[in-house]
C-alpha cells in the first residue's frame, strides 16, 4: 500500500508539470495586455513599456514560463496585479473557505444521498423509493441560485433561524489559525463561536450539496440494485443471512466503488469553487477570488487560482484511487 | 427405507411476468430420505433450479411465488414458515451451493470472513473461534494450507477451490440436507470428479442428504441413489439411478440416455431429441413432451398424463404405461432396442 501511494505521488509530477503548462498558456494566449489594464486605457506608451519590463512581460514566453516554474518550486505564486500582495498568502484564506464549505456540503450530500439510495434500493418500488427518487430528480434539475435564494428567503428572512451571508459574525471576526473557522474556533475552545460558524455553514452547504446529494442517491440506488442481483448475495441469504447483513455488509461494500467515483468527482467540482453559491452567500471562496481576478485581468491570480483548483482535483482523484484499492482487493495498478 | 427428511407435495412455483403467469414448477412431488443422494435431472429451463430455490424460499419475489403445495421438512411446512424461521433453517438445516463458484463468493471479503459469518449466524461463538472452525472445516473439504487461505480473497483461488470453500461453508452448520445446484457444471472434468468425491465423502461421513441438481447424467450415475427427471416444470420419471439408467421408461429419459456419447460404439453423430423444451405455460393441455416424442399418439395431445406408479418405487408420467395391458409397452421397448 505504501509503495502504491509513493508511486502515485511520483506520477503526480508529470501531471502537475502539464497543468502548469496549460494554465500558463491559457493566460498568455488570451488577448489583452495586463500592463495596459493596470495603467488604464489612456496611459502613454512609454509607461506601458516600462511596466512590461518590470513585470517581465517583454521577455520571450519560455523565459517567462521558466521564471514562473522557478517561482512555483519555491512556493511563490507571484504577485497580484490588483492588490500587489503575494498570491500564495492571499489565496489560502479563500481556498480554506471553499474547502470548509465543500466539506460540509459533501458531508450533507453523502449522509443523506447514500442513505436515501440504500433505503430506496432496500424498499424498491415502495412509496419511500418513489418519493426519494422524485426528490432526487428535482434536486438534480433545480438551479442552485434559485435554491439558495429560496433558502435565504425562508430560513433567514422569514423565519430568522439562520444567517444568510458570510462565514461568521462580521462584527466579531475570529483570530485565524488554519483558515478553517470551525477548526479554529475549536482550537480557541470558543464553542459558542463554533455554533455561530456552523450556523453560517448550514444554508450554503445545503444549497451546494443538493445536486451532489441527488446524484449520489441515484447512483447508490442503482448500484445497490445491481449488486443485490449477484450470486454472492444469494449465497449470503442461503447461509441464513438477513436483509440487514445483506445490505449493509455485502451489498454496500460492493456498491461503493461507483458511488465513490461520483463522490470524488463532485467534491472536485465543488472545490473548484461555486461562484454562484459563493456570490449569493457572500462566501469569500476561491471561486469568487478567481472570478474577480478574471474581471480585472489579474493574470497571475487567474493562473495560480486555476493551478490550485486543478491541484485539488488531482489530489481528490488520488485519494479516491487509494480508497478503491482499500475497498477492492482485486484492483491492481 | 430411512425416514423422510424432506417431502415436496404438489409444489407449484409460478413466475408472474409481463407476458403472463409462468408455471416454472408445476405440482412437483419429491422425497428425500435421511442420508440419501437424490439427483434432479433435466434440461435448462425445466424448473430444477426453481424447485431447489423454492425449498430454500429464495425465489426472487417479485416475480416468483410459491402458489401451491407443501414443502415438508421434518414435519414442518416450509411454505408457511416465516422469514425469521427460514433464516434459522437456511445454512443450518438446509444448505445450498451453486453453479458458479466464481461469483458465489463476495469478492471484497476474505474467505475466513465469509466462512466465519456462516458459523456466527447460527452459533454464538467468538470471531476467533469461528475462524478456527472455518480453518478446520476447510481442511475437511481438502483445502491445503487452510490457515493462510482464510486470509485470502476469492479471486486468489481457483474455481475448484472456491467450490470447496462453498461446500465447506454449506457444511458449517452440519445440515440435514445439502442442495447442490449444478455444483460441477462450471468446473474442469478432473475437478468435477474431485468435487463429486468430496460430496460423496461428506454424505457418507456426516449422513447429510444431498439433492443434486444437474443436467449431466454422468454426474448422476457417479453419486446419486435415486433420480428424478424433470421436464417443463414437471416430474416425468422417478426411480433408482441403476434402473433409470438401465431401463428408462419415459420417452424423454430414453432420449436423454440415448444422447449420451458412448465409448464403445462408433457413432457418426450424437443422438439429440428433436425440437426444444417448450416454455411452461398456464392452461396447456396434453403431455408437455408430446411434440418431441416419437411415440406420441392422439391422447398425448388431449389429456395430461399422471405420474404413474410402476412398482419398485418407479414412476413415469406417460400414457404408454397406463395402457400397459394393451401391449403398447412391448412395442415401445422393441422400438428403442432396434
Amino acid at each position: 500500500m505504501f509503495a502504491y501511494v509513493m508511486r502515485r505521488l511520483l506520477m503526480l509530477i508529470p501531471v502537475l508539470f502539464g497543468m502548469t503548462l496549460i494554465t500558463f498558456s491559457i493566460v498568455h494566449l488570451i488577448p489583452g495586455n495586463p500592463a495596459k489594464v493596470i495603467l488604464g486605457e489612456g496611459a502613454p506608451a512609454q509607461a506601458i513599456a516600462d511596466l512590461e519590463e518590470r513585470m517581465g512581460l517583454n521577455e520571450p514566453l519560455y523565459v517567462q514560463y521558466g521564471n514562473y516554474i522557478m517561482g512555483l518550486l519555491q512556493g511563490d505564486l507571484g504577485t497580484s496585479l490588483k492588490s500587489k500582495g503575494e498570491i500564495a498568502q492571499e489565496i489560502w484564506p479563500h481556498l480554506a473557505a471553499t474547502m470548509e464549505l465543500t466539506f460540509f456540503a459533501m458531508l450533507f450530500a453523502v449522509i443523506i444521498g447514500v442513505n436515501a439510495g440504500i433505503i430506496s434500493a432496500w424498499k424498491q418500488n415502495s412509496w419511500f423509493d418513489f418519493l426519494a427518487m422524485v426528490f432526487a430528480l428535482i434536486g438534480v434539475s433545480m438551479p442552485v441560485f434559485w435554491l439558495a435564494l429560496m433558502e435565504q428567503w425562508i430560513f433567514a428572512q422569514e423565519l430568522g433561524w439562520l444567517p444568510a451571508y458570510g462565514r461568521q459574525d462580521s462584527r466579531d471576526p475570529i483570530a485565524e489559525i488554519t483558515g478553517f473557522y470551525v477548526l479554529d474556533s475549536l482550537i480557541h475552545l470558543d464553542f459558542e463561536r463554533t455554533i455561530t460558524i456552523l450556523k453560517h455553514l448550514v444554508l450554503p452547504s445545503i444549497a451546494l450539496g443538493t445536486i451532489p446529494m441527488a446524484i449520489i442517491a441515484r447512483m447508490t440506488r442503482s448500484s445497490m440494485l445491481e449488486v443485490m442481483k449477484s450470486d454472492y448475495i444469494r449465497t449470503v441469504r442461503a447461509k441464513g443471512g438477513g436483509q440487514f447483513l445483506v445490505i449493509y455488509k455485502h451489498a454496500l461494500k460492493n456498491a461503493t466503488i461507483p458511488v465513490l467515483t461520483v463522490i470524488g468527482l463532485q467534491t472536485g467540482v465543488l472545490l473548484g469553487g461555486a461562484i454562484l453559491t459563493e456570490t449569493i452567500f457572500s462566501w469569500p471562496g476561491i471561486g469568487r477570488y478567481v472570478y474577480e481576478a478574471i474581471s480585472f485581468r489579474d493574470y497571475p491570480v487567474i493562473q495560480s487560482g486555476i493551478l490550485v483548483i486543478a491541484f485539488m482535483f488531482v489530489i481528490i482523484n488520488l485519494i479516491v484511487d487509494i480508497l478503491y484499492k482499500k475497498i477492492d482487493p482485486r484492483i491492481k495498478y | 427405507m430411512a425416514e423422510t427428511v424432506l417431502e415436496l407435495k404438489d409444489l407449484s412455483t409460478h413466475f408472474f411476468t409481463d407476458s403472463g403467469e409462468i408455471p416454472a414448477v408445476d405440482k412437483v412431488n419429491l422425497q428425500i430420505h435421511k442420508g440419501e443422494v437424490v439427483g434432479v435431472v433435466g434440461e435448462s429451463g425445466c424448473g430444477k433450479s426453481v424447485t431447489s430455490l423454492s425449498i430454500m424460499r429464495l425465489i426472487p419475489s417479485p416475480p416468483g411465488k410459491i402458489v401451491g403445495g407443501e414443502i415438508n421438512f421434518k414435519g414442518e411446512d416450509l411454505t408457511k414458515a416465516s422469514e425469521k424461521r427460514m433464516k434459522k433453517i437456511r445454512g443450518k438445516e438446509i444448505s445450498m451451493i451453486f453453479q458458479e463458484p466464481m461469483t458465489s463468493l463476495n469478492p471484497l471479503f476474505t474467505i475466513g470472513n465469509q466462512m466465519s459469518e456462516a458459523f456466527r449466524l447460527h452459533q454464538k461463538i467468538s470471531k476467533k473461534e469461528a475462524l478456527q472452525r472455518s480453518i478446520d472445516m476447510l481442511k475437511q473439504v481438502g483445502i491445503p494450507r487452510a490457515e493462510s487461505i482464510v486470509h485470502e480473497y476469492p479471486h486468489q483461488l481457483s474455481g475448484g477451490m472456491r467450490q470447496r470453500v462453498m461446500i465447506a461453508m454449506a457444511m458449517s452448520g452440519d445440515p440435514e440436507i445439502l442442495i447442490a445446484d449444478e455444483p460441477t457444471t462450471a468446473l474442469d472434468v478432473t475437478i468435477q470428479a474431485q468435487i463429486l468425491d468430496l460430496m460423496r465423502k461428506l454424505n457418507k461421513e456426516k449422513n447429510t442428504a444431498i439433492l443434486l441438481i444437474t443436467h449431466d447424467l454422468g454426474v448422476v450415475a457417479e453419486i446419486c441413489d435415486r433420480v428424478v427427471v424433470m421436464y417443463s416444470g414437471q416430474v416425468v420419471e422417478e426411480g433408482s439411478t441403476r434402473e433409470i439408467l438401465k431401463d428408462p421408461k419415459h420417452p424423454y429419459t430414453q432420449g436423454l440416455i440415448k444422447s449420451l456419447p458412448k465409448l464403445r460404439e462408433k457413432q457418426q453423430r450424437l443422438y439429440s431429441i428433436p425440437g426444444t423444451v417448450p416454455k411452461p405455460k398456464l392452461g396447456r393441455v396434453g403431455c408437455r413432451f408430446a411434440k418431441r416424442c416419437e411415440f406420441a399418439f392422439d391422447r398425448c395431445f388431449q389429456a395430461d398424463p399422471e405420474l404413474i406408479s410402476l412398482g419398485n418405487n418407479r414412476k413415469s408420467r406417460c400414457f404408454l404405461y397406463e395402457e400397459k395391458e394393451s401391449g403398447v409397452e412391448s412395442d415401445v421397448n422393441s422400438t428403442i432396442r432396434s
